[in-house]
C-alpha cells in the first residue's frame, strides 16, 4: 500500500509521519502520535466522541484522512489547557459536572470550543443545536449545556477562548 | 439536611466538585484503547451474514498468508483446548467460536490476530466461510408452538425452545379477586429489544506473561472480581488457576449493564495471547457492539388490572414470554431467572398479585441483560404504570387521583408485597404531590382542555415507580453461586491520609468522588485526601461489582462499616494518648475529645501518627480496616415523574415540553452528582420511549444495527429536565441512602407513554407500545382523521 510523508502541526506543535493512504486522522492522532485524549464511538461519524479541530473547525477525525490534514493545523483536547491554565470550556464541564463516565468529554469540549469562537453569547438553543453531533449517554445534556454557558461567561469577563 | 461537616471535609451532603474530572477534562483518561503494550498484536473476528446457518467449512488459507497475519482461530482451534463453549452467568452455555453451526446474525464465526487493527480487518475479510442456511426462527410465540424448529440442538435432551418458566405469587387467589372484580382492564404490552450503547464499545488486552505463567486482562468490566472467578472456572483445565490471573477494569467509557457479561471476544484474546506468548488487544467496533453484545428488555407483556367501581386496585395478573435470543445471558441473580420483575405491583397496595414469565430461545444474540436497571425493573414499572392509566382511562379517572387513592399509605412500611418482597420504606403520596405542584398540574390540565378544544395535541404523563436495588442480601441473592455482598478495604496511612479499596468499579457514576465522601463523613478525614481505587483484582478486596444501583447500598455500605471499625480502633488509641477510659470519649467528625474537657482531644490525624509511632502495648499496628458488607435487605428507591408533550398533527412528531422529576433515594452523599445521575437516567429512559429498537427481519436480519438507524437522543431532542427530591431514608442501610443511577430509567419510560396516550385518548387511543416514532403516532392520527 502506498505511503504519504505529511506534516501536521498538532497543539501548535509541527509533527510528521509517514503514512498509508487510508490512515485515519484519528489513529494517526491516537496510535503514532499517543494522543489518546480523542476517542473513538462509531464506525458511521455519529457520536462525535473523535471530534477535533482542523484549521479551527470541528471534525469528526474518524472521517478525515490523516493525508487531508498535511499542512493543516489540528487541535485536541491535550492542547486546551495552556500554561497550567484550565481553558474555560474545561473549567466549565467540571464546575457544573458536565461529564460523567468523561468518553464524549474531549470531542464535546472542541465542539464547544468551536461554537463559542464563531458565537460569543449562545443561547441555550444554539448550543444545543451546535453539540448535537456529540452523542453523551451518561450527562442528559443539561450540565454539558450549563458548562457552555459557564464558559462563555468566563469569555465575557476577558478569557480567551479558542 | 445540612451536612454534618466542613466543606473542607466534604462529607455527605457536599456538592464537592468531582476528583476524577481532572483527567477526563485533559483527555488523560485511560481507558481500554488508550492501553498500548510492547509487541502487542490485534484481534479481529469474522462473523455471520446469516441468523441461523451450518458451517460447511472455513478456509483460512488466503487470509493466514496475508501480510502481519500470525494466525487464524477458529471453533476447531478452541476445541482442542475445551474452549469452544462456556457458561452464561445465568448457567446456560454459549459458543465461543462455533465448529457446526451459527445461531444469530453477527455471531462470532473465527478471529484473526495480526500485527495492526489494519492488518486484521483486511485479513477477516480474506476469511472464507461455506454456510447452509436452516430455517430461522424469530418470533418467540412462533418458537413456542408444536413443530418449531428446536435450537439448541447442543443439548442432547432439550426437545422444545423454552428456557424456564417462572412464576411468583397466589395464582388461585388472584383468579378469584379477579372473578369477584367490577372492573377489568387488560393490555398487551410489548418492550422491545434494546441496546445501551455506551459510546465506548467493549474490548480488552490480554497479556499473557510465559515465563511466570500469569495472565493479566484489562478489560472493559464492571464486575472484574466476578470474572476472575469466571475465567478460572472455564480455564482451570487449561492452567489458569486464579491467583494467576489478574483483571484490571481500567476507565470505563460507560456500562449501563453492556459490560457485565463475558463476550466471545475477550475469550479468544485471552486463548490468543495464551497460544502465541503476546498481548493481544480486541476492540469492538460499534456495528458489532449494537449487533452482537448483550440486548435488554424484549418482553411480550399481556397484563390485566382488577379494581373496584371506586378506582380501589384489588388485583394483578401478568403473562410474559421473554426473549433471550440462542441462549440465556442475562446477568441475573442466580434464583431470578425473570431479574426482579416481581416488583411488578409497584408503588400500589395491590393485595393479590400473580405473575409468570417464559424464557424462549430465538435466532437472536444472547442476552437478557439491563438497560441502566436493575434486573428487569424496568419492565415491571413501564407495565404497572400504563396498565393503572389504562385503569384511569376505563374508569375516567384522573390518573394522578387514581395513583393517590391505591398508594401503599406510608404508615404501612415496612410493607410486605403479595409478590413477597419488603419495601423498606416510602413516602409515594409526598413525592407525587411536590411533583404535581411544581408542574402546576391543575393549571395544565385546564390548558389541555382549552387546546383540546382548538384540536390541539398536549398530554400530560404520570409515573409513580417504585424501584428495588442493591442485590442483595446473601440468603437470597449470588450469581454463579458467589454471593452478592461488596466490599471495602481502608488503610489509613502516618499522615493521616487514606487509601480506600472497593469491590466495585465506577463507569462514570464518580465513587472516587462519593466513596471518599463517605470515607470523610465516618472518619473526618478530608474526602481530598482519600484516595479511592477500584478495577485492579490483585489489589482491591472481593466485590460483585457495579450494577443494578448497588454500589452504594452494598459496597457504600461496606465503606461506611470499615470506617467505623477503624473508627473503633481509633478510640482505643485516643484514649491511651488522653489517659482516659474510653467511654469517656466523644466523637465528632475528625476527633474524640474528653467528655466535659473538650479541649482535650486527638484529632483523626493525630491517632493515625500514633497508630504506627505510639500505639499501646498490646495492640496491633497499623490503622487499617475491612468490610464485606452483606445487606439486610434491598433498598427501595422511588419518584414521581410528570411529562409533557405536545404532537404535530401534520409529523406525528412528540415534543417533550417539561419534565419533572421527584426522586427519593434515601440519604444523599453528593446532591451535584445525584442530580447528574438523575439527568442521565431520564435521557435513557426517554431513548427507549421515543427512539431505540433494535428489531428483526423475518429472515433474522438485524434492523438498526448501527448507529444510522439505532437513534440515540440528542440535546436536541432532550429537554431541561426539572429535578427534586423527597428524603426517606433507608432504615437498614448504615447511612441512609438507596442507589439513584437507574431511577429515572425506570421511571421515565411509563411518563412519557403515558402522556402521549393522554394527548390523544380523546380519540379513543388506549395504548402505544414504545419507542413512540412520529410514524406510530402519524399512522394514528391519519386513521382517526386528525393528521394535518
Amino acid at each position: 500500500m502506498a505511503t504519504h510523508k505529511i506534516k501536521v502541526t498538532v497543539n501548535g506543535a509541527p509533527r510528521e509521519a509517514e503514512v498509508e493512504s487510508r490512515l485515519l486522522l484519528v489513529h494517526l492522532l491516537r496510535e503514532d502520535f499517543r494522543l489518546t485524549g480523542t476517542h473513538i464511538g462509531c464506525d458511521t461519524t455519529h457520536c462525535g466522541a473523535c471530534t477535533v479541530l482542523l484549521d479551527g473547525q470541528p471534525v469528526k477525525s474518524c472521517t478525515v484522512l490523516a493525508v487531508q490534514a498535511d499542512g493543516r493545523q489540528v487541535a485536541t483536547v491535550e492542547g486546551l489547557e495552556k500554561d497550567g491554565k484550565l481553558h474555560p470550556v474545561q473549567e466549565g464541564f467540571w464546575q457544573e459536572h458536565g461529564l460523567q463516565c468523561g468518553y464524549c468529554t474531549p470531542g464535546m469540549m472542541m465542539t464547544s470550543c468551536a461554537l463559542l469562537a464563531r458565537n460569543a453569547n449562545p443561547s441555550e438553543p444554539e448550543i444545543r443545536e451546535a453539540i448535537s453531533g456529540n452523542l453523551c449517554r451518561c450527562t442528559g445534556y443539561l450540565n454539558i449545556v450549563k458548562a457552555v454557558q459557564y464558559a462563555a461567561a468566563k469569555q465575557k469577563e476577558g478569557v480567551h477562548v479558542a | 439536611m445540612s451536612p454534618r461537616t466542613s466543606a473542607e471535609v466534604s462529607g455527605m451532603g457536599h456538592s464537592m466538585k468531582r476528583k476524577e474530572d481532572p483527567r477526563f477534562i485533559r483527555g488523560k483518561g485511560n481507558y481500554i484503547d488508550d492501553i498500548q503494550l510492547p509487541g502487542m498484536l490485534y484481534l479481529d473476528i469474522v462473523r455471520s451474514p446469516f441468523a441461523h446457518a451450518k458451517i460447511k467449512s472455513i478456509n483460512t488459507d488466503k487470509a493466514s498468508k496475508m501480510p502481519g497475519v500470525l494466525a487464524v482461530i477458529t471453533g476447531e482451534t478452541l476445541a482442542k483446548f475445551n474452549l469452544h463453549w462456556m457458561p452464561t452467568l445465568m448457567s446456560d452455555t454459549q459458543m465461543v467460536l462455533p465448529t457446526e453451526k451459527v445461531m444469530y446474525q453477527a455471531q462470532e464465526v473465527a478471529a484473526v490476530v495480526a500485527t495492526s487493527r489494519y492488518a486484521a480487518a483486511d485479513a477477516i475479510e480474506a476469511v472464507e466461510v461455506d454456510y447452509d442456511p436452516l430455517p430461522v426462527v424469530v418470533d418467540p410465540f412462533r418458537a413456542l408452538e408444536p413443530g418449531a424448529p428446536v435450537l439448541r440442538t447442543d443439548k442432547k435432551d432439550k426437545k422444545d425452545n423454552r428456557i424456564f418458566h417462572w412464576e411468583a405469587g397466589d395464582r388461585a387467589a388472584t383468579d378469584k379477586a379477579f372473578a369477584e372484580a367490577d372492573v377489568v382492564v387488560k393490555q398487551d404490552l410489548y418492550i422491545p429489544r434494546i441496546h445501551v450503547a455506551s459510546i465506548e464499545t467493549c474490548g480488552c488486552i490480554a497479556d499473557f506473561d510465559r515465563v511466570n505463567g500469569k495472565l493479566t486482562v484489562y478489560m472493559t468490566t464492571q464486575a472484574p472480581h466476578a470474572i476472575r472467578t469466571v475465567f478460572a472456572l472455564v480455564a482451570g483445565h487449561v492452567g489458569l488457576s486464579e491467583e494467576r490471573i489478574r483483571i484490571v477494569s481500567p476507565d470505563i467509557g460507560g456500562g449501563f449493564g453492556g459490560k457485565v457479561p463475558v463476550y466471545p471476544g475477550y475469550v479468544i484474546a485471552v486463548a490468543a495471547s495464551v497460544v502465541i506468548g503476546k498481548p493481544v488487544k480486541w476492540i469492538e467496533d460499534r456495528m458489532e457492539n449494537l449487533q452482537a453484545d448483550s440486548f435488554a428488555r424484549d418482553y411480550h407483556v399481556h397484563a390485566e388490572l382488577a379494581a373496584r367501581k371506586d378506582g380501589t386496585m384489588t388485583a394483578l395478573r401478568i403473562k410474559t414470554i421473554a426473549d433471550h435470543g440462542y441462549a440465556d445471558a442475562a446477568a441475573n441473580p442466580s434464583k431470578f431467572p425473570a431479574g426482579l420483575f416481581s416488583i411488578c405491583t409497584g408503588s400500589y397496595d395491590l393485595k393479590r398479585a400473580f405473575v409468570e414469565v417464559d424464557g424462549v430461545y430465538t435466532n437472536k444474540p444472547p442476552g437478557g441483560i439491563a438497560y441502566r436497571c436493575s434486573f428487569r425493573v424496568t419492565e415491571a414499572v413501564h407495565t404497572i404504570e400504563r396498565i393503572t392509566d389504562v385503569l384511569a382511562q376505563e374508569l375516567k379517572m384522573d390518573p394522578a387521583q387514581l395513583r393517590l387513592k391505591n398508594f401503599i399509605p406510608k404508615e404501612k412500611f415496612p410493607y410486605k408485597s403479595a409478590l413477597g418482597w419488603e419495601y423498606d420504606s416510602g413516602d409515594y403520596p409526598a413525592a407525587l404531590k411536590k411533583a404535581m405542584q411544581i408542574a402546576g398540574y391543575e393549571r395544565l390540565r385546564k390548558e389541555q382542555a382549552e387546546k383540546r378544544a382548538r384540536g390541539e395535541l398536549m398530554g400530560i404523563g404520570i409515573s409513580s415507580f417504585t424501584e428495588i436495588v442493591g442485590a442483595g442480601p446473601s440468603k437470597h441473592f449470588d450469581i454463579l453461586g458467589i454471593k452478592m455482598f461488596d466490599s471495602c478495604e481502608i488503610r489509613v496511612h502516618p499522615t493521616g491520609k487514606a487509601i480506600a479499596r472497593f469491590g466495585t468499579k465506577s463507569q462514570g457514576q464518580g465513587h472516587e468522588t462519593t466513596y471518599a465522601q463517605i470515607v470523610a463523613e465516618e472518619l473526618g478525614i478530608p474526602a481530598a485526601h482519600v484516595q479511592v481505587e477500584e478495577g485492579d483484582t490483585d489489589t482491591a478486596p472481593y466485590g460483585l461489582g457495579t450494577y443494578a444501583s448497588r454500589s452504594t447500598p452494598t459496597a457504600g455500605a461496606a465503606g461506611a462499616m470499615a470506617a467505623r471499625k477503624i473508627r473503633d480502633k481509633a478510640r482505643k488509641i485516643a484514649a491511651h494518648l488522653l489517659e482516659c477510659a474510653e467511654d469517656d470519649l466523644v466523637w465528632e467528625p475528625g476527633k474524640f475529645s474528653v467528655k466535659g474537657a473538650p479541649q482535650r482531644a486527638k484529632t483523626i490525624q493525630e491517632i493515625a501518627f500514633a497508630a504506627y509511632t505510639n500505639h499501646p502495648q498490646g495492640m496491633e499496628a497499623g490503622l487499617e480496616a475491612v468490610d464485606y458488607y452483606d445487606p439486610p435487605n434491598l433498598t427501595f428507591p422511588f419518584g414521581s415523574y410528570i411529562c409533557v408533550v405536545d404532537i404535530d398533527r401534520g409529523t406525528g412528531m412528540v415534543k417533550i415540553r417539561r419534565f419533572i422529576a421527584v426522586d427519593d433515594c434515601g440519604n444523599i452523599i453528593n446532591p451535584m452528582i445525584v442530580d447528574g445521575q438523575i439527568h442521565g437516567g431520564l435521557a435513557m429512559g426517554m431513548a427507549p420511549a421515543l427512539l431505540e429498537e433494535i428489531s428483526y427481519d423475518e429472515n433474522g436480519n438485524i434492523q438498526g444495527g448501527s448507529f444510522m438507524d439505532y437513534l440515540l437522543p440528542t440535546a436536541m431532542e432532550t429537554p431541561r429536565w426539572e429535578t427534586d427530591k423527597t428524603v426517606t431514608p433507608s432504615p437498614h442501610h448504615p447511612f441512609g441512602a438507596k442507589g439513584v443511577g437507574e431511577s429515572a430509567t425506570v421511571g421515565a419510560p411509563p411518563a412519557i407513554a403515558n402522556a402521549v396516550v393522554d394527548a390523544l385518548a380523546h380519540l379513543g387511543v388506549k395504548h402505544i407500545d414504545i419507542p413512540i416514532t412520529p410514524e406510530k403516532v402519524w399512522r394514528i392520527l391519519k386513521e382517526k382523521g386528525v393528521a394535518e
